[in-house]
């Protein structure tokens, strides 16, 4: 699907690349469904409350150093700004540079939703470009804003003339999609159509999307190695370095889910590939994935040097790990981008994978393929009972009750504690490079060793508390609210 | 009108959720978008009983805005009921199905004899912020639930406060509440927090009086009780920190309840004794902390702007620089609690600005002369503003991100001693 820079407005994933958000069978299953076009998502007629894709767009952009958020709606849309300015202050401060972006609110009344507020905003606008001089403006809307059809475009049209930095209307209203991931891909759009420029020269760069930059020491040795250079996006990225990623020899992602839509608009519009590989967790995940990129970027001589020499470090101890590991039994509850990553790493531990829920899934990746992390699994004869649930607690409740894993593995705050007082010990798969190369699966393998080794305090609390759901519920299948498999 | 609203320090009505969530096994129905839980919670203290991602949510989506999510509010209402093991149901409402016109109270009635009560009540976002969404939620169970009761239980006193989740010591502040007024003698009973839940909410008819302890949070419902349930109500306008105002209340409540004088003042007496025994024993490292200049500002909601400056004022003798009030407090309500900024010890007045634009807030502190390091109490956004002044800080207001509070509390004789320790442990490590 091409993407359309001219217009503000982003397709949603359901829309574009057919994501759903319900399903219930197997790995093996939604593959074939998907490749022959058969897969339909079903809705629920009941469904617990999950995450709005506003805060995954607004999370990516006011990360940017130095821009400003404006969030045209009612306080608790933009509430999400108090946990921005958190993050923005000790995210640059490990780094030991300063973060001045702002993400303010309008504080919209009943009023407002009944005349409308464009004037308003204006004023709000201009006001935060003379108090903070941000390098970019985003304006966006709100539920309530969407709905009244208030025209944030011709707001940020009009001011646009008056203003010297770049700035741009954001829409991501939450009812829009079910799928937040959509709003990682609205923030795409909203650099690329507005801070990203043409490239003048090429430059030996590698754009690395990610989240909160964790591994960032460890990748710029490496990729020295290489003689690459990652700039990583977009926490504490500046503007002025966005708006060179054009220039780059190659765009990476730590999570196909956050990168793929600024990966194919990169390589769409200003030829910069997109590497397209399973992700460098695991072991064949990074080898396969360096190997992309050496083949990118014409490295592969340096590349398989360093594969050799990291090899000789970690693998042996990775085997001796394994040893421990090898029967256990595990839940894995995360986003698309990373279920079926992970599920890959806990094939490669031995330890097996007795169901996999994702919380959306892509049929098709924007070029049109399956996603390889899928793909790869069914090539290697690896399958398992399969679920896409966006964050619906209670299903992930009643498949551990039903299976009683040894392990559940997932990646979203406030998911974790249910397994634990379900008794069942859990790894909060939270930093994006927890599983990251050689070094990471180490790392994870040991914690998982060490999560299960002493289970006295999920054993101590699952003891005495009651969990809220009632029997009834756990008698049922998982699928019972699910409408169209029903029929 | 929208306005700027910079570094935000309240969220929105449907806020009310986290009001829902602190009455035991009462659990919020969303018929709303399907990201407002997750926004509008916090992550610290939220793994309880039910927690955000329990809470049953229409999830509305573009086709429901356009058809309009009725059917969809029936069928989560009704399955509510048979996943989720709760005592009291109560539907909130986002801001999509009020502007599109979901009869709301149709569907919900559609439950009137269902086994579990369901209530619901009107929170759009642009409604108001969450100190509203509060008040809506205790009127929907007035208006919805409650019928006044001939039968009064002698002693019984319904206590409110401020609103829990956005107060950060809302549990612990309210069991001390509740230990004050059985010094008195008196039976408290309250809604929120551990083991209180429909039980006492069944029993607030039943009480002889509301005690509302709060600037201005609640005052309507206690009006609307009163009218209804023909509860009287004492308002107690300022949250008791330390021994100047905890005698005062235990006083003023003690009169309003008709307890004999000399009981009061003996149970003050012995309380008094207690806290100077300790404040003599620290006395000098109040007088002799080298770092820390005489004049404060707070920046909070009413109830803390006014409960910690009279507080710092009227026991520890510092003086009061301007204090900001940012819940946006209605304006009815801001000459009152004016006066009583202005009724401090010796005379003092504290000057006080009811904002919610934190830029100008920022201006204000750091163009003011603290004569010294000022000493801020405030949100997390006042951390690095206090850092560039060299001043003392402490994170007592929503948003927080610099303490955790499981039940630590700030009201009363030990409230107040609890409030001492957390200031001079900031003060303490400088030493000049």
């Amino acid at each position: 699907v091409a993407i359309n820079l001219d217009s503000s407005n982003v397709g949603t994933r359901e829309n574009r690349i057919g994501s759903i958000t319900g399903y219930i069978g197997s790995l093996s299953d939604l593959a074939n469904q998907s490749e022959c076009g058969t897969l339909k998502g079903c809705s629920r007629c009941f469904s617990q409350s999950s995450t709005c894709l506003s805060q995954c767009a607004l999370g990516q952009l006011s990360a940017i150093r130095d821009v400003a958020v404006i969030h045209h709606g009612p306080s608790g849309c933009s509430v999400a700004s108090a946990g921005a300015y958190y993050l923005d202050k000790v995210m640059a401060k490990k780094r030991s540079i300063t973060n001045n972006t702002v993400y303010v609110g309008t504080d919209m009344n009943e009023e407002d939703t009944i005349f409308g507020s464009s004037d308003s905003l204006g004023k709000i606008i201009k006001e935060v470009n003379k108090r903070y001089k941000p390098k970019a403006i985003f304006v966006t809307s709100s539920c309530a804003t969407g709905i009244i059809g208030e025209d944030i475009d011709s707001v940020v049209d009009d001011i646009k003339v008056e203003l010297d930095v770049p700035i741009v209307a954001v829409h991501c209203e939450g009812f829009k999609s079910r799928i937040w991931a959509t709003g990682f891909d609205i923030s795409d759009h909203a650099v690329l159509s507005s801070i990203v420029k043409p490239p003048k020269i090429k430059r030996n760069t590698v754009n690395f999307k990610n989240f909160y930059e964790s591994a960032r020491p460890e990748i710029i040795e490496m990729f020295k190695n290489f003689d690459l250079e990652p700039i990583f996006l977009y926490c504490n990225s500046t503007v002025e370095e966005l708006e060179h990623i054009s220039e780059s020899l190659a765009t990476t992602c730590i999570c196909g889910t956050l990168g793929n839509y600024l990966g194919n608009g990169l390589e769409e519009k200003y030829g910069v590939p997109y590497i397209r590989t399973i992700n460098p967790l695991g072991i064949a995940g990074f080898e396969t994935w360096l190997r992309e990129i050496g083949k990118v970027t014409d490295t592969t001589e340096a590349i398989e040097k360093y594969i050799v020499e990291q090899r000789a470090i970690y693998l042996p101890q990775i085997d001796e790990i394994k040893k421990e590991l090898k029967g256990l039994k595990a839940v894995l509850g995360m986003g698309p981008g990373y279920t079926f990553e992970v599920s890959r790493v806990l094939d490669e531990l031995g330890i097996e994978v007795a169901w996999a829920l994702a919380w959306h899934y892509d049929k098709k990746y924007e070029n049109g393929d399956v996603p390889p992390a899928m793909e790869y699994l069914l090539e290697h004869d690896v399958d398992f009972e399969a679920s896409v649930a966006d964050q619906q607690n209670y299903e992930v409740m009643n498949i551990l009750n039903k299976y009683q894993p040894d392990l559940y593995l997932s990646r979203h705050p406030g998911s974790t504690v249910w397994a634990i007082k379900n008794g069942t010990p859990a790894v909060y798969v939270a930093d994006e490079y927890m599983i990251f190369g050689y070094k990471h699966t180490l790392e994870f393998a040991q914690s998982i060793l060490d999560s299960i080794r002493n289970r006295s305090f999920e054993k101590n609390l699952a003891k005495r508390v009651k969990l809220p759901y009632t029997n009834w519920w756990y008698e049922q299948n998982v699928d019972n609210f699910l409408e169209e498999v029903k029929g | 009108m929208a306005k700027l609203l910079d570094k935000q320090r309240y969220k929105c009505a449907m806020g009310a959720m986290q009001t829902v969530q602190a009455i035991d096994r009462a659990i919020p129905v969303l018929h709303s978008g399907p990201g407002c839980a997750q926004k509008l919670s916090n992550s610290i203290g939220s793994s309880g009983y039910f927690s955000p991602n329990i809470f049953p949510c229409t999830s509305i989506n573009e086709k429901d805005v356009v058809f309009g999510g009725m059917k969809k509010l029936h069928s989560t209402i009704e399955n509510s009921f048979k996943v989720i093991d709760a005592d009291l149901y109560i539907v909130l409402t986002g801001c999509i199905p009020e502007i599109v016109g979901d009869d709301t109270e149709e569907v919900v009635t559609e439950f009137a004899d269902s086994e579990k009560p369901v209530l619901f009540a009107s929170t759009a976002g642009f409604k108001g912020n969450n100190y509203i969404g509060h008040e809506l939620v205790i009127d929907a169970i007035t208006d919805q639930y409650l019928e006044k009761s001939e039968n009064r239980e002698k002693g019984l006193v319904n206590i409110w406060a401020d609103v829990p989740y956005q107060d950060l010591f809302w549990l612990g502040n309210i069991r001390e509440l509740e230990k004050l007024l059985k010094e008195l003698g008196l039976t408290p009973n309250t809604i929120f927090g551990y083991q209180r839940g429909i039980h006492n909410i069944n029993k607030i008819p039943k009480a002889e009086f509301n005690l509302l302890v709060s600037p201005w949070v609640s005052v309507g419902n206690m009006k609307k009780m009163e009218k209804k349930l023909g509860i009287p109500y004492l308002h107690y306008p300022t949250l008791p920190i330390g021994a100047f105002e905890t005698s005062k209340f235990l006083r003023e409540v003690g009169r309003f309840a008709g307890i004999e004088e000399n009981k009061v003042e003996a149970i003050i007496n012995e309380q008094e004794k207690y806290y100077y025994y300790l404040i003599e024993r620290y006395a000098d490292m109040f007088l002799e902390t080298r770092v820390m200049a005489k004049q404060f500002s707070v920046v909070a909601d009413a109830q803390y702007a006014l409960g910690i400056t009279k507080f710092l004022v009227n026991d520890l003798g510092l003086v009061p620089a301007k204090q900001f009030v940012v819940d946006d407090t209605p304006k009815q309500f801001r000459e009152q609690i004016r006066k009583e900024f202005e009724n401090l010890n010796y005379g003092l007045k504290a000057e006080v600005s009811f904002e919610t634009d934190g830029y100008k807030i920022h201006n204000e502190i750091k163009e003011h002369d603290y004569h010294g390091y000022p000493l801020i109490l405030g949100s997390y956004y006042e951390k690095e503003l206090t850092d560039e002044m060299f001043g003392h800080y402490l994170n007592i207001s929503w948003p927080v991100q610099d303490k955790v509070v499981l039940d630590d509390f700030y009201v009363g004789y030990t409230g107040g001693i609890r409030l001492i320790e957390d200031i001079y442990s900031v003060a303490v490590q400088r030493w000049n």
